[in-house]
């Protein structure tokens, strides 16, 4: 099937609408590689191809939705006949409906890499088995858990009623190893990783750098004494941060009393050196797209400027019940599309990472962070993650602590921040790295 | 009663393609077939936002050579879609010579579908959809400080098919059904939430013996009483965990550290502890697939083997680890019904089921009672751990101080942190109240299965609460 005929696949069904009714098809299919090596040999290899089709249907302002994991005929009748059936038990929502064309134009992306396309399986078998050699080499303290390869392409059509139609395919490849490090009884764990759109952008020598660094930086640590101290985050604890804060933007939540940015519009809300951007355009981002979730072009948008909120994100529903205009952010995930961050970004600093440090009378380096999930509330605002990392005593990093846990609420902590490193990391999530330093947060350890 | 697999394979199909999975000389070819139909509903702001209808169909074919184990999938489920993901699964395999292989098939061994009474499929979307408003109804009414409600109904039918070239042919029906509520309430120090969940292994039955009123009245209160919610002790106290709240303590501080694929890798810190005191003598844990209508139960695995009720920890002392059927074939041992996967595009690996502490003999009054200060949890949050260190998190989403052997004010949310093998040896009150806890999703190596857990009362000596309060 051709890139033509999966868009006259969702063509076909829309074309099915009927008068007062409003379809949106939403047609994929992909592949993925996933090669997973121990000890030099495969241990497995898994290449699997998907399909999947969700249809919407939307009349008198209730909306059906189903979808099926394949793109069967047989199957694709049932899928629009089953929405088109629970249309009726949706609760009429004037606002609900499908986006149209907004004349934004779209900002081009090289999501698509022929060279990863054509890439040899052999080749990537031997970049997974180099990685645990150089990751085994790294230290002679270190294990290799499990080191792997995996690729993934996908291409996606969709056609709406209203005049959207779309499509587009992107690939991408990503190595990464798990590391354990012994010590006697003690045994630590790390992980390191790289990506890109092509193996050619791989890193492998700074991936088992990492990975060796982080199991054997933590042998020997303790847990450190409970006190109320300065945090200074590492890029990739900085990202996952600002993956929490991502559903206090969104203009759904701001509608449902669920965000509590909700009233502060305008209103100081974190330290003036906070300008933090959700820019999905900028092609240095690995979640970077050209269209969201409705089909409209992805866009920049400013968040907060110097510790101002300035923007809620929304989806064409959320912003035809604000009386605003999208802003390219509908995020689907399952069903009616939602709304989210695409690409956050903190407009970094100058410092280096050591720089920060040396500003720290006494405080901890977080190097790794557990429990996101779990002890963070993102509508109370309540923050609690247990951590690990490195001691900062006098500006300078020692001793390995583990086992604690740091506490505030993301609203304090926002304007706690003191400061924003130079170091920028693009990660594979959607929000940026940076080395961030917060101050007066709580540390319960012993 | 229906019978909802449309998927039809002969036998003749099936060893032809367990035949082409080891056509390259590969000693271990299985094919797993799924049919999967889903119903969700969502409730939120007031409104029936939609009902979404799922289907997701394929099969995955797993072929394993010596250490290498390939695996393809595939939503084409006619023979030449079958024997296509076959060859691509052998190559992925793909060591040593071809040569013309013979796979003969036993009896069919077919699960009882799980004393279901009403099908998802027999009972009208409306009845499903009706729930979610008698439920937002029942939170908003418990005070006007309830701002928002959101309310989820799921349900679905899983028909499995496996065989395997040892000679295995068995199926499943596995019926769920899940309801959940989530309320927002709005004081002086801002919003607070409250959730809770039931769900279980049976049809829409569930609602004959379970209120959704009383479910939703509980999260809504929940979310009301964290109102006046003080911050969270900061530090090492001794905790009291409800029972039926904490089986996910157990779950992380030693469930994955018991999995035998981690712990064959050295990623365990429970590694080479079989027949060792891992815990308090008080301690004794079970993990068990068979448990009729609970969360984690199934009538076989996701390999072909009838599910099994095995004791991990007895007395304190531990036992076994869980197996599935390829680690276990590797060490010439039986396997114990824990191969597990999402879906037919993921490869199983060790799971748990149903996890859970038996009763011991203090009554749980007693055990807040004898705690002069501490903090008593009455309910859990998700979690994780690190197996290789035995470190692990979890949240307490509903919790209160106890002072002088009683408890009083409630505290916001926050992550508790301890080492497993430290907190199982801390337990030292065990109640005689044992109660099942929350429907799970556990997640492991990016796949989620359903779990369940359990545990009376008990009190842990000593873990650190990572609250802001001094």
């Amino acid at each position: 099937m051709s890139a033509s005929e999966l868009q006259d696949l969702a063509d076909r069904i829309v074309a099915q609408a009927k008068p007062g009714e409003q379809i949106e098809a939403y047609v994929s299919r992909g592949g993925e590689t996933s090669i997973r090596v121990y000890e030099g040999e495969v241990e497995h290899f898994v290449s699997a191809r998907s399909q999947s089709v969700g249809i919407r249907v939307i009349r008198d302002g209730r909306t059906g939705y189903a979808y099926a994991g394949t793109l069967d005929e047989s199957v694709l009748h049932e899928v629009l006949a089953d929405a088109r059936d629970n249309v009726q038990f949706g609760t009429p929502d004037e606002f609900a409906g499908l986006a149209e064309p907004d004349g934004v134009p779209v900002v081009k992306q090289e999501l698509w890499n022929d060279a990863l396309a054509a890439y040899p399986t052999e080749q990537k078998i031997a970049l997974a088995k180099e990685l645990e050699s150089l990751t085994l080499a790294a230290d002679k303290r270190v294990r290799c858990d499990d080191s792997n390869y995996d690729d993934a392409y996908g291409e996606t059509a969709f056609t709406t009623t209203t005049g959207i139609r779309a499509y587009g395919r992107e690939n991408g490849c990503y190595v990464s190893v798990g590391t354990l490090a012994d010590d006697g009884d003690e045994t630590q764990t790390g992980f390191g990783f790289s990506v890109g759109r092509s193996p050619a952008e791989f890193d492998l020598p700074r991936a088992a750098r990492e990975a060796a660094d982080r199991a054997t930086r933590l042998l020997g640590a303790t847990k450190p004494q409970s006190k109320r101290t300065t945090v200074v985050l590492d890029p990739y604890v900085t990202a996952q941060f600002l993956r929490v804060l991502s559903g206090s933007f969104s203009g759904e939540n701001v509608q449902k009393g669920r965000s509590f940015f909700a009233d502060r519009m305008g209103e100081v809300v974190g330290n003036p050196i906070i300008t933090l951007i959700d820019d999905p355009t900028n092609p240095l981002a690995y979640s970077a797209t050209e269209l969201d979730g409705e089909g409209l072009a992805a866009r920049r948008n400013v968040l907060i400027e110097n510790g101002v909120l300035k923007t809620f994100l929304h989806s064409s529903y959320s912003a035809r019940r604000g009386n605003t205009k999208s802003t390219g952010n509908a995020v689907r995930s399952g069903g009616t599309p939602g709304v989210s961050c695409l690409a956050m970004q903190l407009t970094p600093g100058t410092a280096t990472q050591d720089e920060l440090i040396a500003n720290v009378d006494d405080g901890v380096l977080v190097q790794m962070v557990q429990g996101l999930h779990s002890g963070v509330n993102p509508i109370s605002g309540d923050f609690s993650t247990g951590a690990s990392g490195l001691a900062i005593a006098n500006g300078k990093v020692g001793a390995p602590v583990r086992e604690f846990t740091i506490a505030s609420t993301l609203q304090k902590m926002l304007l706690d921040v003191v400061a924003i490193g130079g170091d920028v990391e693009w990660l594979p999530m959607s929000a940026t790295g940076v080395s961030l330093v917060i101050r007066d947060v709580t540390l319960s350890g012993t | 009663m229906s019978s909802p697999f449309l998927v039809q394979i002969g036998t003749d199909t099936i060893e032809r393609v367990l035949a082409k999975g080891r056509s390259t000389g590969a000693e271990f070819a299985e094919i797993f077939v799924e049919d999967k139909r889903s119903t969700s509903a969502g409730f939120d702001d007031g409104k029936v936002e939609q009902v979404t209808s799922g289907r997701d169909r394929g099969a995955g074919i797993r072929v394993v050579h010596g250490e290498t184990t390939g695996f393809a999938h595939t939503a084409d489920l006619s023979e030449a879609g079958l024997l296509a993901a076959a060859e691509a699964a052998a190559v992925a395999a793909r060591q040593g010579k071809g040569g013309v292989v013979k796979v003969a098939l036993g009896a069919e061994v077919s699960q009882r579908v799980n004393n279901v009474v009403e099908f998802p499929d027999s009972v009208t979307k409306s009845r499903k959809v009706e729930l979610l408003q008698r439920a937002n109804d029942a939170a908003r009414g418990v005070d006007g400080s309830i701002v928002q409600v959101s309310a989820g109904y799921g349900d679905s039918v899983r028909h499995i098919l496996v065989a395997n070239s040892d000679g295995i042919l068995a199926s499943d029906h596995q019926v769920r059904t899940l309801f959940r509520v989530s309320a927002v309430a709005t004081g002086d120090a801002g919003m607070q939430t409250g959730y809770d969940s039931m769900g279980r292994t049976i049809g829409f039955e569930l609602f004959d013996s379970e209120d959704v009123e009383a479910l939703a009245i509980g999260a809504a209160r929940q979310a009301v009483t964290k109102l006046r919610a003080r911050p969270a002790p900061s530090g090492s106290m001794p905790v009291v965990i409800k029972r039926g709240s904490g089986g996910v303590l157990f779950h992380e501080a030693c469930g994955h550290g018991l999995e035998a694929d981690l712990v064959g890798k050295g990623a365990s810190v429970y590694r080479g502890k079989v027949g060792e005191l891992v815990a308090s003598p008080l301690v004794t844990l079970i993990d068990d697939g068979t448990m009729s209508t609970e969360w984690g139960c199934i009538g076989i695995d996701d390999e072909g083997h009838r599910s099994q009720s095995n004791t991990l920890i007895k007395d304190g002392v531990l036992t076994d680890y869980m197996w599935d059927y390829l680690r276990a074939r590797k060490e010439g041992r039986p396997q114990s019904g824990n191969g597990r996967r999402q879906s037919y595009m993921h490869l199983p690996m060790v799971r748990m089921t149903n996890t859970f502490v038996i009763n011991g003999e203090t009554d749980p009054d007693d055990i807040v009672r004898d705690t002069k200060s501490g903090v008593y949890i009455a309910k859990l949050g998700g979690g994780s751990v690190n197996t290789a260190t035995g470190d692990f998190v979890f949240g307490m989403t509903e919790a209160y101080l106890i002072e002088n052997g009683e408890i009083t004010e409630p505290l916001r949310e926050g992550n508790l942190i301890g080492n497993g093998p430290q907190v199982l040896r801390d337990i030292d009150l065990l109640g005689n109240d044992f109660a099942m806890g929350n429907p799970g999703t556990c997640g492991k190596d990016g796949q989620g299965v359903p779990v369940g857990d359990g545990q009376p009362t008990l009190r842990v000596t000593a873990m650190t609460i990572g609250g802001t309060a001094a």
